[in-house]
């Protein structure tokens, strides 16, 4: 077998317009795609609405942020327009004018405050995305994100840094402002010195063994920061964004782009190859002399999903490397992604072979596979909430039993962690390896 | 044609090296073969003859155990087949072709010489080692063919099946062709080759077998044919007219 294989790397080896194109092809788009990318980042509009009272300071633990800070933040990364009310900024996203609306809710200070309280409430701003452009609020969920995520970190750190302040209080003790008035508050770690001081003192009895109690209380909260424990909860993630549009876990922009790109590239290269290149077994009529007891049928099926999935692994890889350099690809997460590419090339691999086994000439093989995988990969795109609920489930049944949607989620899955969990579509992408490498056994018979 | 010294042992023995009984054969409904019986002896040459679309390459490759019949049975073993389109891929070169083949029917146990003393081998015997660099798409065509055969040889096949072997062949290729068919031959190999090429059966075969619309219909030597013509009332002279008054005779 490893000779069947081996053959066919010398066949591609001597065909040198394919081999130009498996080597440029994936370099060529990595460049395109890659440009585009870094191009797109500062064409979002985002609709503002604050309706929070301006320039409310939002004090606590003696740290201040402002209203309008956070706003700051917001607006650091797109471009903000100002709308005057909620109506306002939902219509400007509906003219496609902004891509998106921030909603800053009159409460939000009161609430951002209460995080310094023993009543902590979860601050919330509204975000609205137009929900029938798929791609654009994908962008919008991925600028938002970023946005919420550097509010987030501004506001985590002037909370802790009060939350600090407040438990270094409770331990050490000191001077508190209070509504204007300085309280001293005693710290437990002075309480409990004052108390142990005082125990030995005491004759023994009742009165002692309620010291000692308060002693051990004293000790162990000192030991305990759990005391601060809502505050410490809150400050991991103060401000929680409501989606109107929420999409299922989807990845951000920049790993679902990398991702429609490589799946694409390693889509066309690996169906065009296998089924072409089994289809020329037939055309070469080399297939007869090959199953006249040399090898088996099987075997032969084998070779040819070898070779796409080698061939597609190396493409995809060099044009993941290409995409690499213009936008951030986690390299610690290699071994998830590697695996995407490997399991996505065989399923698409034994595709191909059905395809080639049913087409038997390479040309027809060639052309079916470009009018096959086309629209389904295309379909496989289309987002859930644009169509109705009957052809929703049509485009679902399709991308299901093709392999492009299930090899975008495993990379996606794979390059980043909040993507979609990668061994569903990684066992997803295994049963139609197997599936289709049973279709073009099938069709091998009568090949 | 000294030039072709096959290691062979020459087979003993009498009763046929492969035969084929009531062998039927039908694509989509249509019936290719019509219970066909045919045999080689060990050392014989058999040329098939007929009709385009007759059944003969659909005969050589049941025999040759690459299709599988309807119904009736083939029994023999050693057979090797030479199919009627050069199988071998083009982008490679001659050599890269035959070490393929070489490789994978040392790896199929169906040879146990080394793949590369193989290819010298028949590089030698095919008289191509000039070319053996050369991509066999940008062969003429009888060269194509003689790689073709060459592969079907490697082997060492005690029956060798060969479908129309002499196609596009020029005179000089095709003598030598046969010069080393021949030479097999004379080391005990079973000859069975289809041609439409009345002449060459004759000056090769030592029997023909005529089948025309899915069955034999005549089997016997050339002079056999004649007479049956003639008996006939049919005309006399070469092979190819009583070949075809024979047929026309029997309707085809
Ligand atoms: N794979 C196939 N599918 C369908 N029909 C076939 C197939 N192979 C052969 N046939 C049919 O079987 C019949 C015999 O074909 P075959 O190729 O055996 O004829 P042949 O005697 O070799 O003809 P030729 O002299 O033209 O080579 C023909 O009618 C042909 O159309
Ligand atoms: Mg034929």
């Amino acid at each position: 077998m490893r000779w069947l294989l081996l053959k066919d790397l010398q066949i591609l080896k001597r065909s040198p317009l394919q081999l130009t194109l498996l080597i440029l092809y994936p370099i060529v788009i990595a460049l395109l795609v890659g440009f585009a990318m870094t191009r797109d980042q500062d064409q979002t509009k985002v609709a503002l609405y604050n309706a929070m009272p301006a320039g409310e300071p939002l004090g606590f633990g003696g740290e201040e942020v402002d209203g309008n800070e956070i706003r700051d933040q917001l607006c650091g990364r797109v471009d903000c327009v100002e709308a005057d009310s909620t109506a306002d900024a939902k219509k400007m996203v509906e003219s496609g004018e902004a891509t998106a609306a921030v909603i800053v809710p009159e409460d939000l200070g009161d609430k951002i405050r209460s995080l310094a309280s023993l009543n902590p409430e979860s601050p919330e701003i509204q975000i609205i995305v137009n929900g029938s452009d798929a791609v654009e609020s994908r962008v919008t969920d991925d600028r938002i994100e970023a946005m919420l995520g550097e509010a987030n970190l501004l506001l985590a750190k002037r909370l802790s840094e009060g939350a600090k302040e407040y438990l270094d209080l409770i331990l050490q003790g000191g001077e508190f402002d209070l509504l204007g008035q300085q309280i001293e508050v005693l710290g437990l770690k002075r309480s409990e010195q004052i108390l142990k001081q005082i125990e030995p003192k005491l004759p023994p009895g009742t009165d002692r063994e309620q010291l000692g109690r308060a002693v051990r209380f004293a000790h162990l909260a000192t030991d305990n920061l759990d005391l601060a424990g809502p505050l410490l909860t809150a400050i991991t993630e103060p401000i929680k964004a409501e989606k109107v549009e929420v999409g299922d876990d989807a990845p951000s922009l920049d790993t679902f782009a990398i991702g429609v790109t490589v799946a694409f590239a390693l889509m066309f290269v690996t169906v065009l190859l296998v089924a072409g290149s089994l289809a020329l077994e037939k055309e070469e009529n080399a297939f007869t002399r090959l199953t006249a007891g040399l090898v088996s049928r099987g075997q032969i099926l084998v070779s040819k999903v070898g070779l796409g999935t080698v061939v597609g692994f190396v493409v995809a890889l060099i044009l993941l490397t290409g995409l690499g350099l213009f936008v951030g690809i986690e390299w610690g997460r290699a071994p998830y992604w590697l695996l995407a590419l490997i399991f996505g090339a065989a399923a698409f691999s034994a595709g191909g072979a059905a395809l080639g086994a049913a087409a038997r000439e390479v040309r027809a093989a060639t052309l079916a596979a470009v009018m096959i995988c086309l629209p389904v990969a295309l379909l496989s795109l289309v987002p859930d909430d644009a169509v109705g609920p009957v052809i929703e489930t049509a485009i679902n049944l399709v991308s299901a039993i093709f392999p492009f949607r299930p090899t975008l989620d495993a990379i996606t899955g794979g390059l980043e962690i909040s993507g979609p969990t990668l061994w569903l579509p990684l066992l997803h992408l295994v049963i139609l390896t197997a599936a289709y490498g049973a279709l073009a056994r099938l069709a091998l018979r009568r090949f | 044609m000294g030039r072709f010294n096959l290691v062979q042992t020459p087979l003993t023995g009498t009763g046929p090296a492969l035969a084929a009984r009531g062998v039927s054969k039908s694509f989509d409904g249509r019936k290719a073969l019509r219970g066909v019986d045919f045999e080689v002896g060990t050392g014989e040459v058999v040329a098939l003859i007929g009709p385009n679309g007759a059944g003969k390459t659909t005969l050589l490759s049941i025999l040759a155990g690459i299709a599988e019949p309807d119904s009736g049975e083939v029994t023999g073993n050693g057979v090797a087949w030479v199919p009627q389109q050069a199988a071998l891929y083009r982008r490679l070169g001659v050599r890269e072709n035959l070490l393929l083949f070489a490789r994978l029917q040392h790896d199929a146990g169906q040879t146990g010489e080394a793949p590369e003393q193989m290819v010298t081998r028949m590089l030698e015997l095919t008289g191509l080692g000039d070319r053996a660099g050369d991509q066999v798409g940008t062969l003429s065509g009888g060269n194509q063919q003689r790689v073709n055969i060459a592969i079907g040889l490697m082997a060492g096949p005690s029956v060798l099946l060969l479908d129309e072997p002499s196609v596009g062949l020029d005179p000089a290729q095709r003598e030598r062709l046969w010069g080393f068919v021949l030479g097999l031959v004379g080391e005990g190999t079973a000859v069975a080759f289809s041609t439409h090429d009345i002449q060459e059966a004759e000056r090769y075969a030592e029997r023909i077998v005529v089948v025309a619309e899915g069955e034999g219909i005549f089997s016997g030597t050339a002079d056999a044919l004649r007479q049956a013509v003639e008996v006939e009332g049919g005309p006399a002279g070469d092979l190819e007219t009583s070949f075809l008054a024979y047929l026309r005779g029997r309707g085809h």
